[in-house]
Order: C-alpha cells, then sequence, then structure tokens
C-alpha cells in the first residue's frame, strides 16, 4: 500500500494516514509540509509529478480551522495521494508556498488566498484572481453570509491604470 | 520590465525599439471567444509580458453548492463547462456515489459512457470550430456548429434539453435512451461523418492554417505536467494520459479505444489530437450501442432515489419519502472523495465534503482550462500578438468552468 510505504519513509513527520474509500490520503504539519511534497515529488517510488489540485475546507468549529488540501498524482505510477495540512485561523491562516514543486501551485494558491484569505508565504504574486482588488472578505469562508452584498467600486479609467505584469 | 538583450539592438537610431507598449486586450476582445482579459507588454508584435486576467464570469459556483441539497447541485454543474454539460453531471453524480457507496445499475454507466463521449464530440467541434473561425476559416467554423446540432439533437433526444441538461441524479439518470437511440445515433454518425470529411479536408493539409498553428504555443512535456496541464493539450505533447485510461471509472475499462497523442505540443497537434479524438469517442459509442444491457437506469433505494410520482401521490409512505428527500436532501455520511472524469479539455476533478448533513460541506471543482489558463503566459511570452488567438483558442477556455 502506498499509504503504508509513506508512513515507513516519513515516519513520525506523518500525523496520520487514511484510506477511506480506496483513497489513500495522509495527513502532515505546516513544518515539514514543503519538505515532504518535495520528498514525495522528487522520490521515484512516489514521484508525484502532477498536483491535480490545491484548495482548503474551513471547518469554522474546529481548532485548527483549516484543512489544505493537495490533491497529488502520478502519471507515472498512477497513483493518487491527498496530503492534507491542519492550519489555524486568524493569523495562523497562512502556508508556505508549493510554487517551487508545481508551477500548477501558482494559480491554485491565488484562488485559494482569494476564496479563503490564506497567506502562501513565498509566493511571488499572491493577489486575487477570481473576482476583484476591492472585494471585500473572502467568500468561501464558513462565516461569509451567501448573501452578503459588496460596496459598488468607483469606475477606473482603464487608460491611466498601469497595464499589470504577471509577476 | 527589462527587454531580452537581442531586441536592445537597434536598427536604426531612430527606432523606439525599446520602448514597451503596453495593451490591454480584452475583456470582451471580438477575436477571443470567451471573457477573458490579456494585460501586454508589446515590442512591436511580439509579446514581452503577458499577465491572463480570468474571473470575469465568476459565478460563485462552490459557494452556492453548499446552500443547497446535493441534488440542487446538479442545475449548477450544468453551467460549468456548458459545451460538454452531461460529463459535468456525470462527474458530480460519481464523486457523491463515491461518499454513498453505492453502485448503479449496468445500464446507467452504459448510458452514462455513451451521452459522455456524445459531450465530448461536441465540445470538441466547438472548440475546433470557433478555433478555425478565429483564424478565418469561417467556413468550417459553420460546419462543425452544424455537426453540433446533430449531436445536440442526441441530447436532446434523451434529455430533453440541449445545454442546461441537469440529467443526472445521485444513484442514476433522470431519463433512460429513448427506444430508435439507435436509429438516431447512426443518422447523426452518418452527417457528422461527412462534415468531419470536409472539414479535414478543408483543413488538416491547409497551408494557411497549418501557418498560423504549427510551432505556436509550444508547452514542454515537463511544464505542461508541472502546470498541471491535461487533457487534449497535454496529449498533444505526448503524455499519454487520460483520466479514462489510466483511473478507468464506470465501464471504460470494457472498451477498445485509442489515446491519440501529438509530439511537438504545438497548437496544430492539439488540433489533431482533439480532431482524432472525436473519432475515438464515436467508436466507444459505437461499441457501448452494441453491448449495452437492459435494466433499470436508477438504484432502488428509498433514501437515495425519489419514490415514482404515483406512489407520492396515492400512498402517505411514497409521500414522506418524497418529502424527506427534497426537503432534507439526501444524507450522504461523512467523509471527503477527490473523483476525477475526462472531461472536453482534460482531468474535471470534484473534491466533495461531507459533514452527514443533507448539504455538501464543501464542492471542489478542479477546472481542467483554469490550470491551461495558468500556463497561457508561458505558451505566449516572446510570440507574436495574433499567436495569442490560436493558442487561447486550443486551450478551449470556457468560462464557466475557468471561473466557475
Amino acid at each position: 500500500m502506498l499509504a503504508e510505504k509513506i508512513k515507513e519513509r516519513f515516519g513520525s513527520v506523518i500525523a496520520a494516514v487514511g484510506n477511506a474509500l480506496g483513497e489513500e490520503s495522509i495527513v502532515i504539519a505546516r513544518e515539514d509540509a514543503i519538505a515532504t511534497l518535495r520528498a514525495l515529488r522528487d522520490e521515484s517510488r512516489f514521484s508525484f509529478n502532477m498536483l491535480s489540485d490545491l484548495t482548503a475546507v474551513d471547518w469554522l468549529e474546529r481548532t485548527p480551522r483549516f484543512d489544505i488540501v493537495y490533491n497529488l498524482n502520478s502519471l507515472t505510477h498512477g497513483h493518487r495521494l491527498r496530503v492534507k495540512v491542519q492550519i489555524g485561523g486568524g493569523d495562523e491562516a497562512w502556508m508556505p508556498t508549493a510554487i517551487e514543486l508545481w508551477k500548477a501551485a501558482d494559480w491554485l494558491e491565488r484562488e485559494c488566498y482569494d476564496m479563503f484569505g490564506i497567506i502562501f508565504r513565498g509566493h511571488p504574486d499572491l493577489r486575487r484572481i477570481l473576482l476583484y482588488d476591492s472585494f471585500e472578505g473572502h467568500p468561501l469562508r464558513k462565516d461569509y453570509p451567501y448573501q452578503r452584498r459588496q460596496p459598488i467600486v468607483p469606475e477606473t479609467d482603464a487608460v491611466i491604470n498601469p497595464v499589470r505584469s504577471s509577476r | 520590465m527589462a527587454l531580452p538583450a537581442r531586441w536592445q539592438n537597434k536598427l536604426h537610431p531612430d527606432d523606439p525599439i525599446d520602448e514597451v507598449m503596453e495593451l490591454q486586450m480584452g475583456p470582451s476582445h471580438p477575436a477571443s471567444h470567451g471573457t477573458i482579459k490579456f494585460n501586454l507588454k508589446l515590442d512591436g508584435e511580439r509579446i514581452v509580458d503577458c499577465d491572463v486576467e480570468v474571473g470575469y464570469l465568476h459565478r460563485a459556483f462552490e459557494k452556492m453548492c453548499e446552500q443547497g441539497t446535493w441534488t440542487q447541485a446538479f442545475p449548477y454543474t450544468d453551467r460549468l463547462n456548458y459545451a460538454s454539460p452531461c460529463i459535468n453531471n456525470v462527474g458530480f453524480a460519481l464523486a457523491v456515489e463515491k461518499l454513498l457507496q453505492i453502485d448503479v445499475p449496468e445500464r446507467c454507466k452504459y448510458v452514462r459512457v455513451i451521452m459522455s463521449e456524445v459531450a465530448r464530440i461536441a465540445d470538441h467541434l466547438t472548440c475546433l470550430g470557433m478555433a478555425a473561425g478565429e483564424v478565418g476559416a469561417q467556413t468550417v467554423m459553420f460546419y462543425m456548429l452544424e455537426a453540433r446540432e446533430f449531436l445536440y439533437d442526441l441530447i436532446e433526444a434523451v434529455t430533453g434539453a440541449r445545454l442546461t441538461v441537469t440529467w443526472c441524479r445521485v444513484g442514476g439518470i433522470k431519463y433512460d435512451l429513448p427506444p430508435d437511440f439507435n436509429d438516431r445515433i447512426r443518422l447523426a454518425f452518418k452527417s457528422l461523418d461527412a462534415v468531419l470529411s470536409d472539414c479535414d479536408h478543408l483543413l488538416s493539409r491547409n497551408r494557411v492554417f497549418i501557418d498560423r498553428m504549427s510551432g505556436i504555443g509550444i508547452i514542454s512535456r515537463e511544464d505542461a505536467i508541472s502546470y498541471g496541464v491535461t487533457g487534449p493539450l497535454l496529449r498533444a505533447c505526448g503524455v499519454s494520459y487520460d483520466v479514462r485510461k489510466a483511473h478507468p471509472y464506470l465501464v471504460y475499462d470494457r472498451f477498445d479505444f485509442e489515446v491519440p497523442l501529438g509530439n511537438r505540443g504545438d497548437n496544430y497537434d492539439r488540433f489533431n489530437v482533439r480532431f482524432r479524438e472525436m473519432a475515438q469517442s464515436k467508436r466507444i459509442i459505437e461499441q457501448a450501442m452494441a453491448s449495452i444491457p437492459a435494466g433499470p437506469v436508477s438504484i432502488d433505494d428509498p433514501h437515495v432515489m425519489l419514490p415514482p410520482k404515483d406512489r407520492v401521490y396515492n400512498s402517505i409512505e411514497g409521500l414522506m419519502n418524497h418529502f424527506k428527500l427534497i426537503m432534507e436532501g439526501i444524507k450522504v455520511p461523512p467523509g471527503e472523495t477527490y473523483t476525477a472524469v475526462e472531461g472536453g479539455n482534460g482531468e474535471l476533478g470534484f473534491y466533495v465534503v461531507s459533514d452527514g448533513s443533507g448539504k455538501p460541506y464543501r464542492v471542489r471543482v478542479r477546472p481542467p482550462c483554469f490550470l491551461g489558463m495558468g500556463a497561457l503566459n508561458k505558451m505566449l511570452i516572446g510570440r507574436m500578438i495574433a499567436d495569442i488567438i490560436t493558442t487561447f483558442g486550443m486551450i478551449n477556455m470556457i468560462g464557466g468552468e475557468c471561473d466557475r
């Protein structure tokens, strides 16, 4: 089993291993996250070369509040793994960026920041992606009421505004 | 923004070549289908920097799914990739069924496969037709949109709707195939074959078309994987990754089909991969129609499926069953799953979390074209401004899916 191989390789770094519904998942701490993810990407028996998805889940009542969920995919071996990191709310709602491991993390982390307000430290260009810059709040947080209205954005002049750079 | 050194060489002392021109292209540009903005920095016609701005079609899909029951999320999934809504329906249904640990009847699996493949052909026809139209091949665009009508007729015959089908349910499908579906398919494919053969003759060896597509928008195999690009874009780079083969779902493992591959990862390869995939989808449909078993198309479980209407109107048990399912929703046990299907543009993943109530706790979609758009800037920098149109067309960004 994949989860057992991972447990054997990383030992106490892995806080929990799951195999519910036939899907392998592990829980790790934030401090070990990037090193573990890098090993999962680089070591030949894992070689998770694709970051399929990165998202968060807001468990408002729980401490720590957020789950950061990495869905990894290995095109070499054809296996998938879900890596979860639990982080707190408020000032603790941050993660180190995984952008140097997978370029897909660039936009996925921007979206996660946009929707959940999670700060990805080290991301070179962490700004909103689906919503506009003056949007107030982060809508996929559970304490954001779905009917909340946003203030009207003053009209901006596209000619005067400087054109954004990609980085 | 520093220019590459070779662009600093002035051909003429008065040549203002070191000035970078800023241009905002979009959000609704007539040459790009889809609402998207490119913030460009141009050196003449060459792209120095390109910041891709998406999100203009954001409709809070993920937030709205959390407000209703599991069944009420189906209409929202129609509006993800609206060129192939059947596949989105199937993907979401499979994810919820995995949480419920239920297995749908055999016939349902076959019908889902057939409709997914019909939707995939329609999706590719939309993408290729639009992309051809944008480089001036208007005839091909109209031919392909006409061919798409034959497929929409098929979809309409099954689901009653052409675009927003809302046809899957948790535990089955709403409508079985009509009795004359085999004849309809044969008729539709006959017309489709004629159109595809015409389009093949018009485009595949057309000098103008090849010049606009070949060698443009190249992305390396490693970069494509790192950017999370999937579907025809990844297969155009020569990586044989198709969710239907790598992680077979439904009954895809019973059919004989190939995964067309490119080798250069340019726009022409992407065009070819999509074109050849349509033939493979037809093969799958023909095999499935030949071997489809008879039987029910939905499971028989009162916790999941609505009772038939005559029981609702004529018995108290049926009425209560109906009421509970409508008002409280299907009680999906707590858990989480990431379930992926092969959408028209690549791996369409649903990461759904249930807390045991009747509502989804979290519905996350992994939109394939969002990841493709993330790699667009890599494909464009250093190329000409006219290449934006073909590259963007081949990524096939569908606003509903990318921006959700």
